[in-house]
């Protein structure tokens, strides 16, 4: 186990370390000087001069790169260009919506998943399997913004139950906070749920077919028992594989869906600091998702390993 | 199932068709807006209604089926063209350096959000349709490399590999020969989801104006602009919607359907 996890951990360091490459030189080759779209186009050469050095940008390429890894490796993730304030700050502050709106969306997706393939494996090949199935075709087929605008339309326009976009805030309490982003966690949810019933279906199925349900059946136990006391359980893995990739997917995923309810989550910060050119919030928070998300794929292999010890032999 | 091939095929082809009409004949003229009908809901002038410029809908979803199938299909290309190489490279290899290069490579790129990577792409080389494909097609290229790495490998244990390595064939000449002909049912199959998937994201892009720019119609544009429209004119949101789900579901179905008719396996087992 110790081998696997280090072996694991190194190829999680070199992903990142790549990664980091990755978006510093996409950031690195982007039109626009910051310190010229800060000032506007009369600036006099001396003033621009003088904020290039006060943001580090007349620094060489290495020297630059060297600090933001050191510096974020310190939590420091710089300065924003536009609002001077520590970037690190403004992350927080978005995170207080995009994490309880993928957690949200996650539960929502798993209790809609796991109902929905659970009563399809019981009814393989019957109407009610075709049903589920044909539903999840479709829902795999919207896209999630689409879906989005008719949830607005539907129940912010029409019935007036929920407000169009916006978020109240955690201070107003946890249920108004809830209640403004309940649209955007069913539009997130739904083609993640279309994904996970499927995925519930076929690994359900792939139990039911082995010895053991044979066994417990021939014990005595009812097809629902057996299925309820060792078939899910046994189903879960690959199921709990999925579910670890959809949390990082929302969270990184969600970035469209922020921008059809006007939240004020980590994707939308990427939005305005790209059209405001402030470079070092895009780098600094594209690299803090690819990093949830390779962190998050690392803890998934982890989670696989200890549940399955047959995958530890093999590396 | 035959039926989910059939159906799907039907589906797809009706937007295929309609793309390429779209180069000879469209209803109406989409660049010509025409203010006083503007916003009219499904009529019998305008079968699909008019946006808030006057502009015929199902005009604008006939070309902008265009924009779509052009800028998925070119992004499956890019992952066909870069993915299939890479993966009968490292199956020939297998096992070398080559092969856990390109298999971390892989690895690598699965990793990034996909999303993002595209929007900081199209966001730093410029919004456009040839940065939504590149942006899209650079996650294709793993996928296919996998596909063919892992669907190569078992083959290169059987006895015709054999046979045409006694026979004096390089690897290379084995790969192409003999590999990839077994491998192309797969692929294909692969190809249809990658596409499918390939239209989702153009018009996620397109949706937050980095992929293709107006006065280009795309389906992803056509629901930015029915947004603020949603309540007044829940048409222009609803048919392009339409339009993005048959497509896709046509070519899932598609998908599924072909991988039961080429892999008679399955034909029988059913999961």
């Amino acid at each position: 186990m110790l081998r696997y996890t280090l072996k694991r951990l190194l190829s999680l360091l070199i992903s990142l370390a790549i990664a980091s490459l990755v978006i510093f030189a996409v950031i690195e080759i982007a039109p626009g000087d910051p310190a010229s779209f800060m000032l506007g186009i009369n600036a006099q050469p001396e003033t621009l001069a003088a904020l290039r050095s006060e943001l580090g940008l007349d620094l060489s390429k290495t020297q630059r790169y060297i600090d933001w890894i050191t510096g974020m490796l310190s939590g420091d993730f710089g300065t924003s260009y536009t609002y001077r304030t520590p970037v690190a700050d403004m992350v927080t502050q978005r995170l207080w919506v995009s994490l309880p709106l993928a957690l949200y969306a996650l539960t929502l997706s798993t209790l809609i998943a796991f109902p929905a393939g659970i009563f399809a494996a019981a009814r393989r090949g019957k109407a009610g399997d075709i049903g589920v199935m044909g539903a999840t075709q479709l829902g795999v087929a919207i896209p999630n913004f689409w879906f989005a605008m008719m949830l607005v339309l539907l129940f912010a326009i029409k019935l007036r139950w929920f407000s169009a976009g916006g978020f109240v805030g955690w201070e107003k309490g946890l249920l108004a906070g809830l209640h403004s982003l309940t649209l955007p966690a069913i539009a997130l949810a739904l083609p993640q749920a279309a994904i996970l019933a499927r995925v519930m279906r076929s690994s359900l199925l792939d139990v039911l077919g082995e010895d053991f349900m044979r066994t417990a059946r021939a014990k005595g136990l009812t097809a629902r028992q057996a299925l309820w006391r060792h078939g899910l359980r046994n189903a879960m893995i690959p199921v709990l594989t999925i579910i670890g990739l959809q949390f990082s997917f929302l969270l990184a995923g969600a970035i469209i869906i922020e921008q059809v309810f006007y939240l004020p989550g980590l994707g939308r910060l990427i939005f305005q600091s790209i059209s405001a050119r402030d470079l070092i919030v895009v780098e600094s928070v594209t690299m803090l998702l690819v990093f949830a998300v390779i962190f998050v794929n690392f803890a998934v292999d982890l989670a696989y390993a200890v549940v399955d010890p047959r995958l530890r032999a093999r590396t | 199932m035959i039926r989910n091939l059939i159906f799907g095929g039907l589906l797809t082809s009706i937007f295929v068709i309609a793309a390429l009409l779209s180069f000879v004949w469209t209803p109406f003229d989409h660049v010509i807006l025409d203010i006083p009908s503007r916003l009219q809901t499904p009529n019998m002038t305008h079968l699909l209604g008019t946006d808030h410029f006057g502009r015929d809908i199902l005009s604008l979803i006939m070309v902008g089926a265009r924009t779509s199938i052009a800028v998925a299909l070119v992004a499956v290309g890019i992952g066909m063209g870069l993915g299939i190489p890479l993966g009968l490279w490292a199956a020939a290899r297998r096992g070398s350096l080559v092969d856990e290069i390109i298999m971390r490579g892989n690895d690598l790129v699965f990793a990034f959000p996909s999303l993002v990577i595209a929007i900081l792409i199209t966001a730093v080389f410029g919004a456009g349709a040839v940065n939504a494909i590149i942006a899209i097609g650079i996650f294709n290229i793993p996928v296919f490399a996998r596909i063919t790495r892992g669907a190569a490998l078992s083959l290169w244990e059987r006895e015709f590999i054999l046979a045409a390595r006694v026979a004096g064939k390089s690897a290379a000449r084995i790969s192409l020969e003999h590999i990839l002909p077994n491998v192309t049912n797969l692929l294909i199959v692969q190809g249809t989801i990658q596409f499918s998937l390939g239209i989702l994201a153009e018009a996620g892009l397109s949706y937050v104006g980095l992929g293709a720019q107006p006065p280009t119609p795309s389906w992803g544009r056509m629901l930015a602009d029915a947004q603020t429209m949603v309540s007044i004119a829940p048409h222009m949101a609803l048919m392009p919607g339409f339009a993005i789900i048959c497509t896709v579901l046509g070519l899932n179905l598609m998908g599924d359907g072909l991988r039961d008719y080429l892999d008679p396996r399955l034909r029988v087992k059913r999961v």
